[in-house]
């Protein structure tokens, strides 16, 4: 049986998410109502603009429908964007987070666009050497709280990747690289593998 | 340096490219596959032209995904004439400063030098735009040279391939800006769209052939051919007004939309801004652009862009 995921496409690039997971095999959901994730397994929020997703999503009651999601059993895993929307806390004013994951986060925590960088980090649970992580924009995990485990982090110590049961959170995007990695670690939390890391 | 972005960087790019940056002493900050990469984050996105710190908030609290700081938007510099310019440092820092979205600024076709003010700026995008008066007749910006990535106009999938050879990070229609008419983003959206598929269709021997006659780079060509799209984002810009507009661009087939004059020439501006974000989202259902669509005020005015004479055509502009 295909996994079922879906990928939030109110705004960002919910596609390239898409492309990976169905060359993983999964059965994969555009989501922009709430009522479509009835039924899946796990949900990814994908990269794009913070505040632009998070206005589209309380717009249409998602904050509570995902909080639902996750209390029946649901993974959900967000890059970048997807982060900052699933923090309990921010350091910045704006977007209000939808409190998914215990972390604090920190918008554009590297600086402009013109900060953006590539560099190759080892990831807790991904076999087989560092994973190469493409920032763009990114945030960073301030604090985290009891039970979320840093499985990543840059060379000064930033921790840049974070997981909690079935909850995941990436300040880049493994969406970008061809290296399937990451997502395959997200399908296993889906399928609910009990150490999947 | 590593260009590893999933079917965007391109075979052409990781093979015959290297990155060349100004004032960058570690090669992989403001590489390809970021600045490529941020434009993939705008998909699904509307980008609004803002004038002031005040507009540029707005846009922000609509759920625009950037904005572009402009001195005048496209109608007034229409109606005003005279040669329009690369924007004022203070006021593009001014909404540097109001936004934590990105920002963009366009600089004159072929003027490096005010590409290098923006980014200079700190400004997160340039749009070498044919709304400005051309600085050169002949050569766009040689973009490889920035750090600060690029989007710009096209009619046609010969020029939107030169100017991705150039190092454009992302393509958009040029439309015919400043007329509220959404016909010419159409007939570049389509034209665009349809070469592509026509591209996919020819047999591997007919290729060069095709970059020859479309003025385009051969490696980018086969890209087309072998994925059937631009090896970057491809927006729709130049005479969106309406949501029914954003959605029909989305529908026929483009990654997200560019407003121009369309919401602060309009009569309800912080509304619509917020209608166009949901029909740009919730393109494929009617029944939400029809709720969006409602009570909107004032659509901006308006000009036929067949009634433009050619001299007044920004799309002409462009090379």
């Amino acid at each position: 049986m295909p996994l079922n995921i879906g990928v939030l496409a109110l705004q960002g690039d919910f596609q390239e998410h898409r492309a990976v997971l169905e060359k993983l095999g999964a059965n994969v959901t555009e989501v922009r109502l709430p009522h479509q994730l009835e039924g899946l397994d796990g949900l990814v929020i994908p990269g794009g603009e913070s505040t632009s997703i998070a206005k589209l999503a309380v717009r249409y009651d998602f904050p509570d429908a995902l909080r639902r999601f996750i209390d029946e059993g649901g993974a959900v895993w967000g890059t970048c964007a997807g982060m900052i929307v699933m923090a309990s806390k921010l350091l910045e004013p704006e977007p209000e987070p939808f409190a998914l994951m215990d972390i604090t986060v920190s918008r554009n925590s590297f600086g402009r666009q013109v900060d953006s960088f590539e560099t190759d980090i080892p990831v807790d649970g991904v076999p087989g050497g560092p994973v190469h992580a493409v920032f763009i924009r990114a945030p960073s995990v301030q604090g985290q709280g009891e039970g979320v485990e840093c499985i990543a982090k840059l060379e000064d110590g930033t921790p840049v990747a974070v997981r909690s049961g079935k909850l995941m959170a990436t300040a880049f995007h493994p969406e970008l690289t061809p290296d399937t990695r990451i997502h395959e670690l997200f399908l296993r939390l889906s399928a609910g593998e009990s150490s999947p890391v | 340096m590593a260009t590893t972005t999933n079917g965007t960087a391109t075979s052409y790019i990781d093979r015959v490219r290297e990155p060349r940056w100004l004032n960058s002493e570690d090669a992989e900050v403001g590489s390809y596959a970021v600045k490529s990469g941020l434009a993939q984050m705008l998909k699904g996105g509307v980008i609004m032209d803002v004038v002031t710190a005040d507009q540029a908030k707005i846009a922000e609290d609509a759920g625009a995904v950037a904005v572009m700081a402009l001195e005048r938007v496209p109608a007034d510099i229409r109606s005003d004439g005279g040669v329009a310019r690369m924007s004022d440092p203070n006021m593009i820092e001014d909404i540097l400063k109001a936004t934590t979205i990105p920002v963009m600024a366009k600089s004159r076709i072929g003027h490096f030098v005010e590409a290098q003010v923006l980014q200079a700026l700190g400004v997160d995008f340039c749009d070498e735009s044919e709304v400005l008066t051309p600085a050169d007749h002949e050569f766009h910006s040689n973009k490889w040279e920035f750090k600060m990535p690029f989007v710009c106009g096209c009619t046609n999938l010969g020029e939107a391939l030169r100017r991705i050879g150039e190092g454009a990070s992302m393509i958009r229609t040029k439309g015919e800006a400043g007329t509220g008419d959404v016909v010419e983003a159409v007939t570049h959206a389509r034209a665009v769209l349809g070469e592509i598929r026509r591209l996919q269709e020819l047999p591997e021997m007919e290729l060069m052939t095709a970059a020859k006659n479309m003025g385009a780079p051969y490696d980018l060509v086969l890209y087309v051919h072998q994925n059937g799209r631009l090896p970057v984002v491809n927006f729709a810009a130049g005479g969106i007004a309406t949501p029914a507009d954003a959605a029909l661009m989305m529908q026929i087939g483009v990654d997200g939309v560019f407003v121009g004059s369309g919401i602060f020439k309009s009569g309800n501006p912080a509304q619509r801004a917020d209608a166009i974000v949901q029909a740009t989202t919730h393109f494929d259902n009617p029944d939400i652009i029809a709720n969006v669509s409602r009570d909107l005020g004032e659509a901006m005015v308006g000009i036929s862009s067949s009634e433009l004479p050619e001299s007044e055509q920004l799309a002409k502009r462009g090379w």
